[in-house]
């Protein structure tokens, strides 16, 4: 195994940011071991399994901490290892998600490429907690180079005692690998991604049973997002009521937030929870060209666009998105400027849907195609109004029809584009062309 | 066939499962054999399904399902532009146009020399990187400009 490569950071401006999941980002060669140990790494880990800490405290002190999903559904992560059975006689899994395929999303990416011992060490307290012997970090497949990092990550880990058999002198054993996905969005659904694990296509299962009782391999298996596992080590270190402190009420903690699309400095900003929109546009260099703010969406495709005067309102965290009609999925901001053509945006994200449907439920395989023509023949200067109303119709029809939210994701953009900016859309049907562009 | 290199990746990604679940490193093993000749021909999965012990079919539906497998020939240098939405915005539109001239080509064609070919990717979750592409499932460029295009298309020569 190739040693670790030093990786230098895509800096963005780090003031006022709370640097919690990529707290090496400041050092000279963040993503190596020496560099985490430096900073307390590991200390943790090896404070919990040698002090013998109960399972039940820390999955207190991840519930206080506010700690939710940071995959996008944000369930609480306290209460989801409180899901997982205490005792059963064999292996049990822990899987951590970092196949990241929601247009937008970019953080996992960063943790691992900058932090990777962070991700090992949350991980690695998360199988001790719940008594997993054996884990995988899936990995997106379009992002080889990361993958190479903590496949390394990981072989500098065992050396050191960290991951393995026996840690600590003691009989705790967690033996964790990298998988590496090869292209299909839908494995960032959990039971999709094992079933990908396992070698299989990725098509979800059915919930019950539900992958605490019946997950890898048929075992009992515990799934967090990169993100969520990288917290561990700081909540433990400094108190779940810290992490609480850091954000607002109902969501604890800071955030990464990938910022895409038409701002001056797109990239990461790992913030506190509750900051107002705007200062958060601002770290990223605000809107692009000295242009105008037209919409944001403001976690990833499958959540709702929101037009200007209702993000420039909002504070990016669960309630307050909620609030302002939209949600926080996986804090994935895709901002568009006021040249952006609704309707061509739209046929975009439909197409996506169409081409990352896994095909297994038939409301999903034949609505996301049907949205995707319907939009198509729009844009071709061949729609109707009516298409207009088939389009709410078909996305109601899938919402909620489905195994997995794939479904749901797809309708959230149809049905949101659709109310927002309804008379772009009957412009386009109208003239045969953009409102915005012309062409 | 299976090269003595292949299978000795093969066996390391073996490793990261139960004896019995063999299966398990079929996405591994096709990604493998893929590096090696370029592309997956029926005889190259009916190989790994063969050294895995698994059922063809089981490996064809996992070679089928995922898009960065390639099922064709595509080429030494196979590049596949995101065009999702945070690309759109930041004109992958243009970084595609400049692609298709210079390399005479469309999305899913080799050029005639068998050197290049292009394809429409999704989402590859470097979105802050915008617009970008990668090569040979690889090697991610990101912030492309026409002239950065132009640049990396010389050194694959």
């Amino acid at each position: 195994m190739a040693a670790a490569k030093v990786v230098n950071p895509v800096m963005t401006d780090l003031k006022g940011q709370t640097l919690v999941t990529l707290r090496t980002l400041k050092e000279k060669n963040p993503a190596s071991l020496a560099t985490y140990e430096n900073l307390g790494g590991y200390a943790e880990l090896k404070r919990i399994v040698t002090e013998k800490v109960k399972a039940i405290d820390i999955i207190n002190q991840v519930k206080v901490s506010g700690l939710r999903g940071r995959g996008g559904a944000g369930f609480p992560t306290g209460l989801k290892w409180s899901f997982m059975p205490r005792y059963f006689d064999g292996t049990k899994y822990l899987v951590c998600n970092s196949d990241e395929g929601e247009p937008g999303t970019f953080k996992d990416r960063d943790i691992i490429r900058y932090n990777p011992h962070q991700l090992i060490e949350g991980m690695a307290i998360a199988a001790y907690t719940l008594g997993a012997g054996v884990g995988y970090n899936y990995i997106h497949g379009e992002i080889w180079a990361e993958y190479e990092i903590f496949e390394a990550a990981l072989q500098e880990a065992r050396d050191a005692g960290y991951i393995g058999e026996n840690l600590f002198g003691t009989n705790f054993r967690f033996n964790l690998y990298a998988v590496h996905g090869y292209g299909a969005y839908i494995c960032g659904e959990e039971t999709a991604l094992i079933e990908s694990i396992e070698g299989k296509k990725g098509q979800p299962r059915f919930k019950p049973p539900f992958p605490a009782s019946y997950g890898v391999f048929g075992k009992p298996t515990n799934v967090n997002n990169t993100e969520s596992f990288a917290s561990i080590p700081w909540i433990l270190q400094h108190g779940g009521q810290a992490f609480a402190n850091l954000g607002v009420a109902g969501s604890g903690g800071s955030k990464l937030f990938s910022v895409s699309g038409h701002v001056e400095k797109p990239g990461n900003y790992e913030v506190n929870m509750g900051m107002p929109f705007t200062e958060l546009l601002a770290m990223a260099g605000g809107i692009w060209k000295g242009r105008n703010l037209k919409a944001v969406i403001p976690g990833g495709p499958s959540t709702a666009v929101m037009p200007a005067a209702a993000i420039l309102e909002a504070t990016m965290d669960y309630n307050g998105l909620g609030k302002a009609g939209s949600s926080l999925g996986a804090g994935s901001m895709i901002v568009m400027d006021e040249t952006t053509c609704m309707v061509k945006a739209l046929k975009r994200l439909s197409y996506f849907f169409y081409e990352e449907s896994c095909g297994q439920c038939t409301p999903c395989r034949e609505g996301t195609g049907w949205v995707y023509r319907v939009i198509k023949r729009i844009t071709d200067g061949e729609g109707k109004m009516e298409d207009l109303d088939l389009l709410t119709d078909i996305s109601n029809n899938i919402s909620g029809r489905t195994i997995c939210a794939l479904g749901d994701a797809a309708a959230t953009p149809v049905l949101s584009f659709i109310k927002h900016f309804r008379p772009e859309f009957e412009y386009y049907i109208q003239y045969g062309k953009s409102m915005i562009d012309g062409k | 066939m299976l090269s003595e290199e292949a299978i000795k990746k093969i066996d390391y990604e073996l490793t990261k499962y139960p004896d019995d679940k063999r299966q398990a490193a079929v996405m591994s093993a096709l990604r493998i054999a893929q590096s090696e000749n370029g592309w997956l021909s029926p005889e190259c999965i009916s190989d790994i399904a063969g050294y895995l012990g698994i059922p063809k079919i089981a490996a064809l539906e996992v070679a089928t399902f995922y898009n960065m497998y390639d099922l064709e020939p595509v080429g030494k240098h196979k590049i596949t532009v995101c065009t999702n939405i945070s690309c759109m915005l930041r004109d992958s539109d243009a970084i595609v146009d400049h692609l298709q001239e210079k390399l005479g080509i469309g999305f899913n064609e080799v050029t005639e020399d068998g050197k290049f070919c292009l394809k429409e990717g999704e989402c590859m979750g470097a979105c802050g990187g915008a617009p970008l592409m990668s090569v040979n499932n690889t090697k991610m460029h990101e912030f492309l400009t026409p002239e950065k295009v132009d640049a990396i298309l010389k050194e694959l020569k």
